[in-house]
């Protein structure tokens, strides 16, 4: 018998099929590593580990999407919009609505291995891409003291992805290219506060979740990439870590990296939009030994600049000054943020030095213009200061004009914001 | 979270040209601001003192110089209002039982104790208010207005307004509101929000089962009553009575604190 070439053809793509298949399968198993039979038991007592579960819970900031606005803790319900539709937020509370029949290896499984109960892949909006890489005892922890949270029955809404994202196979195929699951190393070159700090900000806080950039499938490069991204939808603009001259703090004294993550103010800044939200539900329940851990850890990322980045910050659409700017500067802003963007301190920040007001994408200073803002509350400033919102006021020509009037300010060579910029992020959420 | 599109509550959109309306007001105070800032080089910094009203100088953008909108725009005053009913708005507002993605956001990361704080100075001003806009709408409408803001309709279950807000409408201490010195097309928005649900209170949440008893076309002619009225000089809400309310309400039962904040 002979084959036509026809037949070998299909025979190939046939085996080809299969190989991936087989392949996609094997990139998706579990890995078992640290499951219950390695004999892992909590040591502390009940109280104690719940205890250490609450405070791990916060620092892996599980309440912003687990919570809805004004609703029960931890019972879900909060959607959350991503690039291939939505991904709705489960109760985590001990009802059989939530976790009620889970045990800790398969809350375990959930955050090392990206799987739920049922065996069931997970949509990595949960960023178990950072979570695999938790200690046991950690997860332990976290799960004994969402076992002690009031359970609250609430069914979980079911996600409504576009095809073919919401397609079991489409997301065994990203894991297979994006995901695997991990153990946190610690490097013995660096200290012990240096490890920890590396453990908070790459696993549990997720700090890369937003502050990386994205492909087109919506995966981060991995947990180490830290070099800023616009975030998906949002459109708010996560600056990068590793850029003093955007969000790094290679240059910045501990405290003020502490203050900033404890109080949500310090004297170099204040934070606002998805970070004030990081502080309000993360970061300011920290104990300072762990914030000043993952202070060490920024301040030693190497201050690298996104060369891309970088280079069309430097490009000719470098802003000149225009009057229209100016005028509104002069009605809206300086009452506040001073004549010569001085700004008042502890009060209104200056806007002269002020490096957000130059990062390259502009998305953050339009964001503040259009909805304005408050810094979060916190023990260390339980009255924040707030900025009013001029998205009714300004229309997005105006707000082209002001901050491309700042970007031409006080020694800053920004480039302009143009009027599409600013209806490109007013449209967002 | 809803787009920043859209009108704050907008269950009843009855006049398309509110939110032009809002935003020409907005325009003037924005100007009125502006004027300060102009006033004198960098007089700015030198006037600054660390008092609450420049701590919320961010809600006085919209709700007018001092939280006293004017009646042609949209946006409700918030001066000399009940200290217990501002503070159970701003709770709403945080934890989204109210909807307008400007308010939503600006305070979704405040706590009971800086709310609280809030409400009370707004609560603390006494105002003179300016005289309403000349009436709209039809006598025979504003009539129709009056009798259910003064009698309600016992045959259906109805509460008169002044049943809770008040025989002078300036509200009770120190959670229900006042009627006076709204904008028409506001009234008609929030009565209309909370017929269809969009608007929530604590619960239970009287208003909706109040609005839920009228049509539209009573809705109408309620509002455009109310906003006829002068606020009366010294419009402040005296304590509440000892009698109980018609019906229950959430946001008079639940004393200040029953929420938690939002970072719990």
């Amino acid at each position: 018998m002979k084959l036509g070439k026809a037949s070998i053809a299909l025979i190939g793509v046939g085996a080809f099929v299969l190989l991936a298949a087989i392949a996609v399968v094997a990139l998706n198993r579990d890995d078992d590593m640290q499951r219950a039979s390695d004999g892992v038991a909590p040591q502390a007592s009940d109280a104690e580990l719940v205890a250490r579960g609450e405070y791990l819970v916060r620092a892996g900031s599980c309440y912003g999407c687990h919570t809805e606005p004004g609703g029960a803790p931890y019972a879900g319900g909060r959607a959350i919009e991503t690039p291939f539709g939505i991904v709705n937020a489960p109760n985590l509370t001990a009802d059989a609505t939530g976790l009620a029949g889970w045990s800790s290896d398969d809350f375990w499984r959930a955050l090392h291995n990206g799987r739920s109960r049922d065996g069931h892949l997970l949509y990595p909006a949960f960023p178990y891409p950072n979570y695999t890489r938790l200690a046991r005892a950690d997860a332990d922890a976290m799960f004994a003291y969402l076992k002690s949270v009031a359970p609250v029955a609430k069914q979980n809404r079911p996600h409504a992805l576009r095809f073919p994202f919401d397609q079991p196979v489409a997301l065994a195929l990203w894991r297979a290219l994006f995901f695997r699951p991990a153990r946190f190393d610690a490097d013995s070159a660096k200290s012990p506060q240096w490890n920890r700090g590396a453990y908070l900000v790459e696993t549990l806080g997720h700090c890369n979740a937003c502050h990386s950039r994205r492909n087109v499938f919506g995966a981060t490069a991995g947990p180490l990439d830290l070099a800023g991204g616009l975030i998906p939808i949002q459109n708010w603009y996560a600056p990068s870590l590793k850029d003093n001259a955007e969000a790094g703090v290679g240059d910045w004294p501990e405290r003020e990296i502490v203050a900033l993550l404890k109080t949500g103010v310090s004297a170099r800044g204040s934070v606002q939009g998805p970070m004030a939200e990081v502080v309000a539900r993360s970061t300011q329940f920290l104990s300072e030994a762990d914030l000043e851990a993952m202070a060490a850890y920024l301040r030693s990322l190497p201050d690298s600049p996104d060369a891309t980045r970088r280079a069309a910050g430097d490009s000719d659409a470098a802003t000149v000054p225009s009057e229209a700017g100016a005028k509104l500067y002069t009605t809206h802003c300086a009452a506040c943020h001073g004549d010569r963007g001085e700004g008042v301190a502890g009060a209104y920040p200056a806007l002269a030095g002020n490096r957000a007001v130059a990062i390259t994408p502009p998305a953050n200073l339009v964001h503040m213009v259009l909805r304005g803002g408050f810094a979060p509350t916190t023990p260390g400033n339980p009255r924040p200061y707030g900025m009013p919102p001029f998205a009714t006021v300004l229309s997005d020509e105006q707000v082209g004009q002001v901050l491309s009037h700042l970007r031409a300010s006080w020694g800053h060579h920004a480039p302009q914001v143009s009027t599409l910029d600013v209806s490109r992020y007013r449209g967002a959420r | 979270m809803p787009q920043v599109r859209g009108l704050p509550d907008a269950g009843l959109a009855t006049d398309r040209s509110a939110r032009g309306r809002a935003r020409r007001q907005l325009a003037r105070y924005a100007l009125a601001l502006g004027s300060v800032a102009a006033s004198g080089p960098a007089s700015a910094a030198a006037t600054f003192e660390d008092t609450i009203a420049q701590r919320v100088v961010a809600c006085t953008g919209c709700h007018g110089k001092e939280g006293r909108a004017a009646p042609d725009g949209y946006y409700p005053r918030i001066a000399g209002k009940p200290a217990g009913y501002l503070f159970n708005q701003l709770r709403n507002f945080r934890d989204e039982r109210r909807h307008y993605e400007l308010m939503n956001g600006l305070i979704a990361l405040l706590d009971d104790a800086y709310l609280q704080e809030i409400a009370d100075h707004f609560a603390s001003l006494d105002l003179p208010y300016p005289p309403p806009l000349a009436p709209a709408g039809s006598a025979a409408q504003r009539d129709a207005g009056e009798a259910l803001v003064r009698r309600g309709d016992p045959a259906r279950s109805l509460p008169a307004c002044n049943d809770c807000h008040g025989v002078q409408m300036t509200g009770l201490a120190p959670f229900v509101p006042g009627l006076l010195g709204l904008p028409r097309d506001y009234l008609n928005a929030q009565l209309g929000a909370w017929r269809s649900g969009q608007r929530r209170a604590l619960a239970p949440d009287c208003m909706a089962q109040v609005a839920q008893r009228l049509s539209p076309e009573e809705i109408g002619a309620v509002s455009a009553w109310l906003a006829a009225q002068p606020v009366p000089a010294h419009a402040t809400a005296p304590a509440a009575a000892p009698k109980p309310l018609p019906i229950a309400c959430g946001g008079v039962a639940a004393a200040a604190g029953a929420a938690s904040g939002p970072t719990r």
